[in-house]
């Protein structure tokens, strides 16, 4: 009886400790939260920076604006955004960092007999001008708008780059890159958008005024849909050191070879 | 003797600090959630948040009407109950007096498992079984809808309602029936003119459970329902009170009227709540009370 | 018998019988269905490993992990707190406004919605811990604290009071009585309610997602307390919603339902158990 109250005493010391030192930034774990576009790219490089260093790492696919504000709230080391920070929130001390490119792929399901659009028809899709493909050289059918949660790096970069900013006429808004896929993939008549490093088979990536996304045309600007990757700290504290040497590498030269297989374009 | 009085009284001063941990939880969240729910009201103006038909947060013109909201959690839980508790209550009915040994612990266990299943499970299922099922049933270009996110609640309040019923209509005395059916009444008059009425706190409450959960579920309808802020139609993507809090929560800044409008879709759902659990409490006493 | 009554009496078999079905269906369907779908893709691999990008592996280890982690950090606060409280209550509780206020708040406490808890929590303990398993314990404590209270209750009211006579008769303290008479005697109480809470927290997403976040990488218990990380259910939503990854997540839902058949056959064995062992 008496031993297994000190077990239990014990552990709740054990715990209060764990709890204390949950407090203070200074442990191995590196943080990170924010954009779910973002996955495959901090995914694989945080599986090669753990197997080099052994320090972990952990990723919350949480959406570009809460990444912003985790970093900003002092919850997580890196926040991870998928759009330019804004004015604003360089004004409450956040830096960034750009860590890669990215294209915003239109997509549609496979059995669309569309191919592509222009950027023009897109915003009219979204806005509700067009509101059939068969308008567009398709079977009859109403268009599915799928589209992201407000808050997310993609929306903010489709819906800038397409000039469709709080005018889209959503039917559903989804709050992850994945979720995206797999409802275009489900749905004949649906039309979404995610960011190209994540896109499956399951759905057709259409052109956009002819030019479809790749590494050459999201880097010489030819494919207009595009926004960076950027890495959110804070601008008036130090990272831990755990956080500097995994900033450290993916942000040097080594880091490009695994950013490119996860789909992303490396800036340097 | 003195020192054995001041340890006693200490034990009793720490086991009094536990008991009133749970009313210091109960009056920190209330306080927490006024506080925080009160300033984006009195910044939008009560009337214009509660019967505002338009939610568009991030624009460049934000609006806070969260009538869509109210709107599609009291239609989504009363379609939930409409669909539940019909269903529910002829199956507790039946479990509790008409079926047999066997059957009853077959369909008891069941119950009882899909009662301790996690309701991202329902989403789940809801999300690859009842959204592609609804499009092609009603012909309607997506399924993601305010019909599947009630029939996902439907299915999720069942257990609750039969579980709460069955014990209710298990507790009346065997004697009213006997009597009734002593009057030459067939069985099943029996039971639905003496037993049901006689359990009726009980079925309330279970009603009343049931209402309760199917308010406050966020997950299984997220996965379900498509989360567009639109005034809440049958075949329309809809976001409910719930939704609204948990999709938006995560990326609003503190101290901006976003996160606090938030915070009082959050004060306005705990109400709602609150009011629930009023009406179960009081079901329940009366319950009791007999 | 007239025709009217013949018809109502008809007439409301047929409506049980059809409910009745309808439900056993739906329960068959979902049992089949997560079982069809979810068992396939359960493997000794898919139990023992960590996901990983670059071999493109998908494996639940670390959330199985997370979850027995946030499970035993949870117990371990909630026991003493709602046993206290129990206690508190059947043992030195001499106003009846008193009991009736703590009943309240803990009957309140049970209805409130887990995405309230999660806003709360996130504000409460992870603005302060950051988003970490325990910040996600610390809101499941106070989610569970009710259930705690009062299967402890209940199995403390079953302590006959004479017992409890005899050893103030013996001159023992009140703090003495309550140690060696009336804690032993609730054990079953406590039990009880370590497995419902266990099955709340296996169940729990919408208090978890925003406290504890959804990560999936591997700890031992100290860091995995301290960093973010999903549990089983959690791992779920993630897979199902963010990754369209069903295979996975049914194969989740499938470890679930197996978990909590285990847990309701626990309860009631408990629950035989210790009614056997009070009557002998």
């Amino acid at each position: 009886m008496k031993m297994k109250k000190n077990i239990c005493l014990f552990a709740a010391v054990l715990l209060l400790i764990s709890a204390l030192t949950g407090c203070q930034k200074s442990q191995q774990a590196v943080a990170t939260d924010g954009s779910t576009s973002m996955s495959k790219v901090i995914g694989a490089l945080s599986e090669t920076f753990e197997s080099d260093t052994g320090i972990t790492v952990t990723y919350n696919a949480t959406g570009s604006g809460a990444g912003i504000q985790a970093v900003e709230e002092g919850r997580c080391d890196i926040g991870l955004s998928s759009r330019s920070l804004k004015d604003e929130e360089k004004a409450k001390g956040l830096n960034e960092t750009v860590l890669a490119l990215d294209g915003i792929a239109v997509i549609v399901n496979p059995q669309n007999k569309v191919d592509g659009l222009t950027l023009e028809d897109v915003s009219k899709i979204y806005t509700g001008e067009i509101k059939n493909w068969k308008e567009l050289g398709g079977e009859d059918g109403e268009i599915v708008l799928i589209g992201r949660e407000a808050g997310s790096g993609t929306r903010d970069g489709f819906e800038s780059v397409t000039d469709t900013e709080d005018k889209c006429k959503y039917r559903q808004e989804l709050t992850s890159t994945g979720d995206v896929i797999t409802t275009v993939a489900g749905n004949p008549n649906a039309i979404g958008y995610a960011s190209i490093s994540a896109v499956k088979d399951s759905v057709k990536v259409i052109d956009i005024d002819g030019v479809l996304p790749s590494e050459e045309t999201v880097k010489d600007g030819s494919y207009a849909i595009q926004r960076p990757f950027v890495l959110v700290t804070r601008e008036k504290e130090d990272l831990s050191d755990s956080a500097q040497k995994f900033f450290d590498y993916i942000t040097g030269k080594d880091a490009n070879q695994v950013i490119k297989d996860a789909g992303a374009i490396p800036v340097k | 003797m003195k020192k054995k009085r001041l340890f006693e009284s200490a034990v009793q001063g720490i086991f009094l600090l536990l008991g009133l941990i749970t009313v210091g939880c109960v009056l920190i969240i209330s306080v927490y959630l006024i506080v925080s729910g009160i300033p984006a009201i009195k910044e939008i103006g009560l009337f214009d948040f509660l019967f505002g038909r338009e939610w568009q947060s991030t624009s460049s013109n934000p609006k806070f009407g969260i009538l869509p909201f109210i709107l599609t959690s009291v239609y989504g839980t009363a379609g939930a109950i409409v669909i539940g508790v019909p269903i529910g209550f002829f199956t507790a009915v039946y479990l509790s007096k008409l079926a047999g040994k066997r059957i009853r612990a077959a369909i008891e266990t069941a119950v009882n498992l899909l009662a301790g299943i996690p309701s991202v499970v329902y989403g789940l299922v809801g999300m690859l079984v009842l959204v592609p099922g609804i499009r092609s049933l009603f012909n309607i270009p997506d399924g993601a809808s305010l019909l599947a996110a009630i029939i996902v609640l439907a299915v999720m309040i069942l257990p609750s309602i039969i579980k709460v019923s069955v014990t209710a209509l298990d507790s009346v005395p065997k004697e009213y029936e006997d009597a009734s059916l002593a009057l030459g009444a067939t069985p099943v008059e029996t039971y639905f003119k003496i037993s049901v009425p006689a359990a009726k706190s009980g079925i309330a409450a279970s009603v009343v459970l049931g209402v309760g959960r199917a308010i406050g579920e966020a997950m299984a309808v997220m996965m379900v329902a498509g989360n567009v802020a639109n005034m809440p139609s049958i075949f329309q993507s809809v976001r409910f009170l719930t939704t609204a809090v948990a999709s938006e929560m995560a990326y609003s800044s503190p101290g901006s009227l976003q996160r606090n409008a938030l915070f009082s879709i959050a004060l306005v759902l705990f109400l709602f709540i609150m009011l629930i659990n009023a009406a179960l409490n009081f079901f329940l006493k009366r319950e009791k009370g007999k | 018998m007239n025709g009217k009554r013949k018809f109502y009496t008809f007439f409301m078999r047929g409506l049980m019988y059809v409910c009745s079905l309808t439900t056993a269906a739906l329960l068959i369907f979902m049992l089949c269905y997560i079982t069809v779908k979810g068992a396939p893709n359960v493997s000794w691999k898919f139990l023992t490993t960590k996901p990983s990008y670059l071999k493109g592996n998908i494996g639940i280890l670390p959330d199985i992990m997370n979850t027995v982690y946030i499970v035993l950090a949870t117990l371990l606060i909630v026991l003493p707190l709602g046993v206290g409280a129990a206690i508190y209550l059947t043992e030195y509780a001499k106003s009846k406004k008193t009991v009736a206020v703590i009943e309240y708040a803990a009957e309140a406490l049970s209805g409130i919605p887990s995405i309230i808890y999660g806003l709360v929590g996130m504000l409460l303990f992870s603005a302060n811990f950051g988003t970490c398993l325990l910040a996600g314990a610390l809101t499941l404590v106070i989610m569970n604290l009710p259930t705690v209270m009062r299967t402890t209750q209940e199995s403390l009211k079953t302590v006959p009071q004479s017992y409890r006579e005899g050893a103030f008769g013996l001159g023992a303290g009140k703090w003495r009585v309550i140690r060696t008479v009336v804690m032993p005697g609730c054990i079953d109480g406590v039990i009880t309610g370590c497995i419902l809470s266990v099955g709340r927290i296996l169940g729990e997403s919408a208090a978890l997602l925003f406290t504890a976040g959804f990560a999936h990488a591997l700890n031992g218990i100290l860091s995995g307390l301290t960093s973010s990380g999903a549990t089983l259910t959690v791992a779920l939503y993630v897979y199902a919603k963010e990754e369209g990854e069903f295979g996975v997540a049914f194969a989740i839902a499938f470890i679930l339902m197996i978990m909590t058949l285990i847990i309701n056959m626990s309860a009631s064995l408990v629950g035989k158990y210790f009614a056997k062992r009070r009557r002998v």
